[in-house]
């Protein structure tokens, strides 16, 4: 019986409240992290990732308290990304009950912070979140690279040497997001997916376009992806962890039971 | 009520494992994080979590003279061992060029890299849920079936050089002891605190276990 594939939810928070239309009829306040967190462990989510999409300095802090509430009471493991820049700020987030940090803008300015990230407080603990968006021509041969804040700003970093590197420095984990797909709903970048994750030689999270369930399973079996991460489709409830797990098991894909 | 001692030093994350005991006991146990000598001694129970790297435990652990009062606590009752800190348990580890553990069990710590043939292509850690299959009996699998799922994160394996104290097994590019146990020991190389609700009912087992 092989290391299952892992289905991993992902939530936005803003000041404490996750944001982004979580929509579930059952769900008393479907603002309260704790309470979303809570159903998507029920439903048999592997992980949960929140990304902390707090604009305000002053309301940073806020996460810590969000992490500590929902590790409380929800026992699988939680990953925290968004607005990562010190050893500090992941520690805080580590002795909250977060497993492990999303280290993404703060990597591409100082690729040594992810280094001494996972030198101070393990690989383990060290996901470097990489953006990556096609750059090349319909003429030419397939080439991605590293944008930040958003999708909006290039940075000229090749997207396969980018995660090679971050791997050598330490990262534990890659979160790869193909931002031509994100918010599309037309599936990962597979080919993306594939080259890196094969290239590399930690677990790859596909991300990033998935609007049914042919996507998520795609992206284990075409991908070569170890966990597939997905937001919209599971928030308003279009389809339950369970189902994705279902589906993921009818085409030959282990799954946590 | 009943004390759990959680043993603190300075190597993981102790809020998880906290939290999980405490919600495991149901208001039955009083879950303590302690480095203290004396007050590890007067648990009922101790947990012994960890995290990070195998040099980095052993001189904290060698810095808070605590070595001698694991040992003994591990011969006098209930201990679970969690991750590093069933790592440290064997004698020796392969990682940081060799480091020297706390010996409770004859055998060593391997590396997945150098020890899985390379056509398996793993992918190291071994992160992830995968399942345990029970070899033998003990009171701390109760009410959790064969084949359960944990949450794994790790890049080292244990291999005590008798097989008969590893009571689990798991599958990862080979077959390793994911559970060690004997007497009053039970250590686990997975993270019960991060696995549901198999994690959980491990966790109660443990609080409700007599021991050797």
């Amino acid at each position: 019986m092989p290391l299952a594939k892992r289905i991993i939810p992902c939530l936005d928070v803003d000041a404490g409240r996750v944001v982004k239309g979580v929509q579930f009829v059952d769900i008393r306040d479907a603002g309260d992290p704790v309470e979303v967190a809570k159903r998507y462990d029920r439903e048999g989510a592997d992980e949960i990732t929140f990304l902390d999409i707090t604009a305000s300095s002053d309301q940073r802090e806020t996460m810590a308290h969000v992490v500590e509430q929902v590790a409380s009471e929800v026992f699988i493991p939680l990953t925290v990304g968004g607005g990562i820049r010190s050893i500090q700020d992941i520690r805080k987030l580590l002795n909250a009950g977060a497993d492990k940090v999303g280290i993404n803008t703060a990597a591409v300015r100082d690729p040594n912070f992810v280094r001494e990230a996972a030198e101070r407080v393990g690989s383990q603990c060290i996901v470097v979140s990489i953006d990556a968006k096609k750059v090349s021509l319909d003429a030419e041969a397939n080439r991605w690279e590293i944008f930040t804040h958003g999708g909006r700003n290039a940075t000229g970093i090749d997207a396969i040497q980018w995660a090679q590197k971050m791997c050598d420095y330490g990262a534990g984990e890659l979160l790869l997001t193909s931002m031509d797909r994100d918010g599309t709903k037309q599936g990962f970048d597979l080919e993306l997916t594939r080259i890196i994750s094969d290239t590399v030689s930690v677990p790859v999270i596909a991300s990033g376009g998935v609007g049914c369930l042919e996507h998520l399973s795609a992206g284990v079996i075409e991908g070569h992806a170890d966990a597939v991460l997905a937001a919209s489709i599971f928030h308003f409830g279009e389809y339950s962890i369970d189902q994705a797990k279902a589906h993921m098991q009818s085409q030959g894909i282990t799954m946590r039971d | 009520m009943q004390k759990i001692v959680v043993i603190d030093y300075g190597m993981s994350n102790l809020h998880s494992v906290c939290s999980a005991l405490a919600h495991a006991a149901k208001g039955q146990a009083e879950v303590v994080i302690s480095q203290d000598s004396a007050e590890i001694a007067s648990a009922d129970r101790v947990v012994f979590p960890g995290q990070g790297a195998a040099a980095d435990c052993m001189q904290a652990l060698n810095q808070l003279n605590l070595a001698s009062v694991i040992r003994k606590a591990a011969s006098e009752k209930p201990f679970l061992g969690i991750c590093m800190g069933m790592q440290v348990l064997l004698e020796q580890s392969e990682e940081n060029d060799s480091t020297s553990c706390l010996g409770l069990y004859e055998g060593s710590v391997k590396s997945f890299r150098r020890h899985v043939d390379p056509q398996e292509k793993i992918k190291v850690p071994h992160m992830g849920w995968n399942a345990i299959q029970q070899k033998q009996e003990h009171p701390l699998w109760s009410g959790i079936p064969q084949d359960s799922y944990f949450y794994f994160v790790h890049s080292y394996f244990v291999q005590p050089t008798n097989s008969e104290y590893a009571i689990g097994r798991t599958d990862y590019g080979l077959e390793f002891a994911s559970v060690i146990a004997s007497d009053n020991v039970f250590a686990m190389q997975c993270h019960p605190e991060k696995s549901a609700s198999n994690g959980l009912r491990l966790l109660a087992n443990f609080i409700q276990w007599r021991g050797a």
